[in-house]
């Protein structure tokens, strides 16, 4: 069994796809900040963050689909804001009854929690269009040029490396664990052992992918002297940005800075 | 005659990408009947083991284990019936100690500590190991631990034994023991395996698969001589 | 599903601004050191160990256990990497598995990473590593205080952090304190039993496969992780203290919520320099801003299908 279907990457001949990685990252981030600064409740700008985002998803040359799927990952998140509408004080809009309990409902909380919802969906969005756009390696090469220290990126490297290892054994514990959980003919007993059990089964399985770990770094640590490596981690020469791609995304933060100048006068408006 | 350890109708599978990795397999195993599964890497001889006890399940087709149709109503049944050993023991063996490994399937069921006991060490003893209870599995050779893990399984009490690659990775002494522990099963078996002399010397019936599909199912001797069959599907003769 | 978001993973959306951008300058110098303590410890093996454990611990969190009918546990692995690892090294491996969650995965936001590796990847392994030391020290190093204090550990990263995630929401005015701590903590505490289980499910295995990577702690390197533990214990104590108070108290932080500062500066700059701006035929009325929104809107997605429809054809000429 083979985890690579888990690499959001998706290789097409896009525009996006070919646009620096660098770019994109830096991008990504002005998006999601842009995003995080708009005041909660000026829509106009959310639409027009969300046009950009979709264009984006135009651009990749990935069905739309895709995204919506990926996005909808923090959709359980929102309980944590669900009861902003009637803890935020304002104009009340409506209200619950519940017995001996009533709760009122303001348009200030309606408005912060939909804008957080909002929020969330398009700068899920961003993350999705970036990794989905970018190979693994030209995303490191990005974080490097971010001034990431070496050292991590290189970690970060090697456990993308062996990520995939590490997935496909975990599954493969989880498999053989299914394979014998059956049920005996004999009449009257109840499978599944304690929850306790359970728990200790799983710890086991944790304990022991976790020491053939270990192990596997040992190997690959020699394996990785027996070529010369002496510790020093050594990253080839990036190449440098076209200037054309430069001009795209100074043009990209001159457009969030003009939404969010947008925001801020139709807020205090 | 009694009905058949294993009944494959027309098996089709695909994996979720659509590639397809199992088409039109037919296969029946009477009970105590020891088949040996060949064919190249990538013939669907893992898969079809997976669906024995319904780790993957058919979109088309009939299975049956000992006259039960595999599917979620039996899906426990099923997999006591069907002793899954899997290629790399150290999937199977997850707990400090042997004991507690091959108590796993036991513990499972819901038997009682006692029979948990007697079931373990009756299945140590089935594989010559019954002083390892107290060993940890992490500890023990490549060899031993595959005899482990075939305890895993007897300790379930299994009428089927479905084995991937049992003899992969031993030095000639431990799969010479473990040769002989497989004639020692009375159990039906069907284990795939690259080990042509292994199946000659353990196996009546051979079942050569290649991409996806059974391409000859019959007596060993006399697949084992047909030399243009075995190279067309990648094998050669021992 | 394969990566079902766990609660704790903040999105992108749910912190302000401002406190997003605090617990990212909390967490980077940690980090810092921690890369930096790691190389001193591993030196050349830092970047193999370090890699292959951060890969193991986000395969490790997909070993679930059902707990009942639908539900199930799953390890987190914070506290497990602490007590096998040590403390410096369980922050930079949790650091790089937060991390590409993130990133790759969008579990958890971008800009909210700051406060994702602030909670998972060095609350948890503090505290774990003050509450395994001090139960080990009461104990003066008696076998069974591995399992004890990694549960109890495992029990505590996992509260501790939860806590802080909920008073990091109810900073940002997303979640109401009074609301926020209890739920959180409440499932958490829920949570922890399942962590400590399947932590001292994994320690009684690599206690009896590798004992030796157990011992670790009599190394005389230890001393110099004074700060870690007594960070960790303040830590827990602070947030264990203040939990209550802001739930009690939860209008405390919806005036932090209020106060973001800098926003409210930044706008009334830019108010002023544009005193008299008024939007020909907006007239300030919402309806009128959001249609200009939509209309906008739409014109940058005709832009974006009519440039991929013309390299269709390019490519197709």
């Amino acid at each position: 069994m083979h985890v690579h279907f888990l690499d959001p990457y998706q290789d097409r001949p896009s525009l996006l796809h070919r646009l620096d990685a660098r770019v994109k990252l830096l991008a990504a981030l002005a998006f999601i900040l842009t995003t995080s600064l708009t005041p909660p409740g000026i829509w106009a700008v959310y639409l027009l963050l969300l046009a950009g985002v979709v264009a984006a998803e135009l651009l990749s040359d990935i069905p739309l689909g895709y995204y919506q799927k990926r996005a909808l990952l923090a959709l359980p998140f929102i309980l944590a804001a669900l009861p902003l509408p009637f803890t935020v004080s304002g104009t009340p809009l409506w209200t619950v009854s519940l017995g001996a309990w009533s709760l009122t409902a303001s348009q200030e909380g309606v408005v912060r929690l939909l804008s957080i919802a909002f929020k969330s969906w398009i700068s899920l969005q961003a993350a999705v269009v970036l990794v989905s756009t970018t190979a693994f390696p030209d995303l490191l090469m990005a974080l490097r040029a971010l001034r990431l220290p070496r050292l991590l990126v290189a970690i970060i490297g090697l456990m993308w490396r062996y990520l995939f290892v590490m997935v496909d054994e975990a599954l493969r514990l989880m498999r053989a664990r299914t394979a014998r959980s059956g049920e005996s003919a004999q009449a009257g007993l109840r499978p599944g052992g304690s929850v306790l059990w359970r728990a200790r089964v799983a710890g086991g399985m944790a304990g022991s992918l976790f020491l053939r770990s270990i192990e596997r770094s040992d190997r690959i640590y020699m394996a990785m002297l027996a070529r010369g490596y002496d510790g020093e981690v050594r990253s080839s020469s990036t190449p440098r940005v076209p200037g054309r791609e430069w001009l795209i995304l100074t043009l990209f933060l001159f457009l969030l800075g003009a939404l969010l100048a947008l925001s801020l006068l139709l807020r205090a408006s | 005659m009694s009905q058949p350890s294993v009944e494959i109708v027309d098996l089709h599978y695909a994996y979720p990408d659509g590639h397809s990795a199992l088409s039109a397999v037919h296969l029946h195993l009477h009970p105590g009947e020891k088949v040996a599964l060949v064919g190249p890497n990538g013939a669907g001889k893992s898969t079809l083991l997976l669906h024995l006890n319904g780790i993957l399940s058919h979109q088309t087709g009939e299975l049956r284990i000992c006259g039960l149709d595999v599917n979620a109503k039996n899906l426990g049944r099923v997999r006591a019936l069907v002793g899954l050993v899997f290629q790399s023991p150290d999937d199977q063996l997850f707990s400090p100690t042997v004991f507690d490994d091959v108590a796993f399937g036991p513990i499972y069921q819901g038997l009682k500590p006692a029979q948990v006991d007697e079931r373990v060490h009756a299945a140590l003893s089935q594989v010559h190991m019954e002083e390892y209870a107290r060993r940890v599995s992490h500890h023990l050779s490549v060899g031993e631990k595959k005899r482990i893990a075939l305890a895993t399984v007897l300790a379930m009490q299994p009428e089927v034994l479905a084995l991937d690659e049992p003899s992969a990775g031993l030095d000639p002494r431990a799969r010479r023991t473990l040769i002989h522990l497989l004639s020692e099963m009375p159990q039906t078996m069907l284990v795939a395996t690259h080990d042509l002399p292994m199946v000659r010397e353990l196996f009546t019936r051979t079942v050569v698969m290649d991409q996806g599909r059974v391409v000859a199912d019959g007596p060993t001797a006399q697949i084992l001589r047909d030399a243009a069959l075995l190279e067309a599907h990648g094998l050669e003769m021992p | 599903m394969l990566f079902a978001p766990t609660p704790m993973h903040i999105p992108d959306g749910f912190l302000s601004t401002l406190v997003a951008v605090i617990l990212w300058v909390l967490a980077v110098p940690v980090i810092a050191v921690s890369l930096r303590r790691v190389n001193r410890d591993l030196g050349e093996r830092e970047v193999p160990v370090m890699g292959v454990l951060a890969a193991a611990i986000f395969a490790g969190q997909m070993l679930n256990f059902t707990v009942t009918g639908g539900t199930s546990g799953h390890l987190i692995g914070g506290a497990l990497a602490t007590i096998v690892l040590g403390p410096w090294a369980a922050v930079l491996v949790m650091t790089c598995v937060v991390a590409v969650q993130a990133l790759i995965f969008q579990d958890g936001g971008l800009l909210a990473l700051g406060a994702n590796l602030f909670n998972m990847a060095i609350i948890a392994p503090f505290v774990a590593y003050a509450v395994y030391r001090l139960i080990q020290r009461v104990a003066n190093g008696r076998s069974w205080t591995l399992f004890v204090g990694g549960f109890a550990a495992a029990w505590a990263s996992v509260f501790v952090a939860s806590l802080a995630t909920a008073l990091q929401l109810a900073a940002s005015g997303t979640s109401p304190a009074n609301v926020a701590v209890p739920a959180m903590a409440g499932i958490h505490a829920l949570i922890g039993i399942g962590e400590g289980l399947i932590t001292t499910g994994a320690l009684a295995l690599i206690f009896a496969a590798r004992r030796d990577l157990l011992q670790r702690d009599a190394a005389p390197s230890t001393r110099s992780n004074t700060p870690v533990w007594v960070g960790g214990g303040l830590l827990a104590l602070a947030l264990v203290i203040l939990s209550p108070l802001a739930s009690a108290h939860p209008d405390g932080l919806e005036w932090v919520a209020e106060q973001k500062g800098f926003i409210d500066t930044a706008q009334g700059s830019l108010y002023n320099v544009i005193p008299d701006y008024v939007f020909p035929g907006i007239s300030n009325e919402a309806a009128a801003t959001i249609l200009a929104g939509i209309v906008g809107a739409l014109i940058v997605l005709g832009a974006a299908v009519a440039l991929t429809a013309s390299r269709r054809k390019q490519a197709k000429a």
